[in-house]
């Protein structure tokens, strides 16, 4: 069984043992599914590599959805990039291009990692991909820190939802940049209590965000949030790594995020009643794709 | 959940782990117990199944697990193509299933041999799924274990016998659900195993007095 239940726990449980938060989660994985710690490295290189090849994919040219709401817009901005016409940056601006694309090939039925959803698959691969390279972090480095994203996932799950029919966007959206923003903290050799205070800060930034989703598809406004997902782990992890720490501790952050979710109307849950699906746009775009 | 790679995966073609990669479980798990290439299929969809199904690719997810891909193989996006090159012709319906969770299909398929099965299944979130009948019999379970079903007629000793022999094969039975028409009618037991049910032992189990057919099932 995994016993941990709370963020505080893994920080105590690795401040103990003098580890990584990485460290606790797959220790008590191995318990869990009677796997070697060998076994489930492999399973998450794996994952690893599947996260990898939904970037490159997602930045060949061509892709649109069938249902021609997206496609190419990590294109858009990897040119803007490439002329240097951004105003957050090269580092900023690869994580974006990186959430886009991998969302991209998430729409266009591309292969892709739920993590912890298929909606908010980009955010992840993109903070993680981002730091190794301009950190010049070992493969194995950023394999480790999905376990701590994981963990931080799996307490999130327990505490609170993951899902946005449950708590809308904050739970999908809003998780996995909590879990990024932890990930990338002990990537970068960050302590497990900062770890957790990024995820405190990344998960506090957007509490209330609504599930809304045009024509209930996994494209508008799901493709961007993803880019404002890593951009969220960003500045989450900067602030914890500098030393600020979260005046709320991450566990309250997602049980409030949890009991938020169960506050909001069933309409900003993705049901595509409310929000953006119930603009006049939105609206106007549903009727053209909803099957007849 | 509690575990790992249900948070940092599945690994799936997307663009739903509820309306794509649960779907393509669904239909995976009717060929499975079909346990034969599939010559039709009539699928009926209910709620945002219906409402949504071309947009998510979920038509092409079920037909996918009918041909028995996997929820990451990319040939998903090209089944409807492949069905009907393969000779597997399908329907799918729009169709009000009732009070049923909102990600339903009533899947009917024959096969070549002209075998038929249906399964009323739901696709919960996350990939996963729970099956609630297979041939218009209740039947519950997620096929994330090995599932063995037995159909019986309703007599005692039936339930005792079958776990015995499956105790004597050193197999655990995680879960076990029972359900019977009316006493002394038709019934069935729903297990949900930790090891293989060997083809070997089904036979056993079907051999048994007052058993009537049984479907076996690998996780899925």
């Amino acid at each position: 069984m995994i016993t941990y239940q709370s963020v505080k726990e893994l920080v105590e449980l690795a401040d103990a043992q003098d580890k990584r938060i990485a460290d606790i989660v797959i220790a008590q994985q191995v318990t869990e599914q009677h796997a070697s710690v060998d076994e489930l490295y492999q399973h998450m290189a794996d994952t690893f590599h599947v996260m990898q090849e939904s970037v490159e994919w997602g930045l060949q040219p061509g892709h649109r959805s069938p249902s021609g709401l997206s496609g190419g817009d990590a294109l858009k901005l990897l040119a803007a990039l490439n002329e240097g016409e951004t105003i957050g940056g090269t580092i900023l601006g690869m994580a974006i291009v990186r959430a886009l694309a991998v969302t991209e090939v998430n729409a266009t039925m591309g292969r892709i990692v739920a993590a912890p959803t298929a909606g908010s698959c980009g955010i992840l691969p993109a903070a993680i991909l981002t730091v190794m390279e301009t950190k010049g972090i070992p493969e194995h480095e950023a394999i480790m820190a999905l376990f701590t994203a994981g963990g931080i996932g799996v307490v999130i799950a327990k505490q609170a939802t993951i899902s946005g029919a449950q708590g809308g966007c904050q739970a999908e959206c809003g998780s996995a940049a909590a879990m990024a923003a932890a990930a990338i903290v002990e990537m970068v050799h960050g302590t497990p209590q900062q770890a957790s205070h990024a995820c405190a800060f990344a998960l506090k930034n957007v509490l209330g965000l609504v599930c809304d989703p045009v024509a209930g598809l996994v494209e508008v406004p799901c493709i961007k949030r993803n880019a404002m997902g890593v951009a969220n782990a960003f500045v989450a992890a900067d602030m914890a790594l500098a030393g600020i720490e979260s005046a709320i501790p991450a566990d309250e952050v997602i049980k409030t995020m949890g009991s938020i979710g169960m506050q909001m109307p069933a309409s900003l849950r993705e049901t595509s009643e409310g929000g953006l699906a119930a603009t006049p746009t939105g609206k106007r775009l549903a009727k053209k794709l909803v099957n007849p | 959940m509690t575990n790992i790679f249900d948070i940092i995966g599945p690994i799936m073609v997307g663009p739903s782990s509820s309306h794509t990669a649960g779907a393509v479980r669904l239909g995976r798990i009717a060929r499975a117990l079909l346990g034969e290439f599939p010559v039709n299929a009539h699928i009926q969809l209910h709620g945002s199944f219906a409402r949504t199904y071309k947009g998510h690719g979920t038509d092409k997810a079920i037909i996918a697990g009918l041909l028995g891909f996997a929820p990451d193989d990319l040939r998903i996006r090209e089944s409807l193509k492949i069905a009907k090159s393969e000779a597997l012709d399908f329907v799918f319906e729009p169709v009000d299933l009732g009070d049923v969770h909102p990600n339903t299909a009533l899947i009917n398929i024959h096969g070549i041999s002209g075998r038929h099965l249906s399964i009323l299944g739901s696709s919960v979130g996350g990939g996963k799924v729970q099956i609630h009948k297979v041939n218009d019999l209740p039947a519950e379970f997620t096929a994330e274990y090995d599932t063995l079903i037995v159909y019986h007629m309703d007599t005692p000793g039936v339930i005792a016998t079958v776990t015995s022999l499956l105790a004597r094969h050193d197999i655990n039975i995680g879960q076990m659900k029972v359900y019977r028409s009316h006493r002394g009618g038709r019934s069935v037991i729903v297990l949900e195993t930790d090891e293989e049910v060997r083809e070997e032992l089904c036979q056993q189990v079907k051999a048994l007095p007052n058993v009537t057919g049984i479907m076996s099932l690998r996780a899925v």
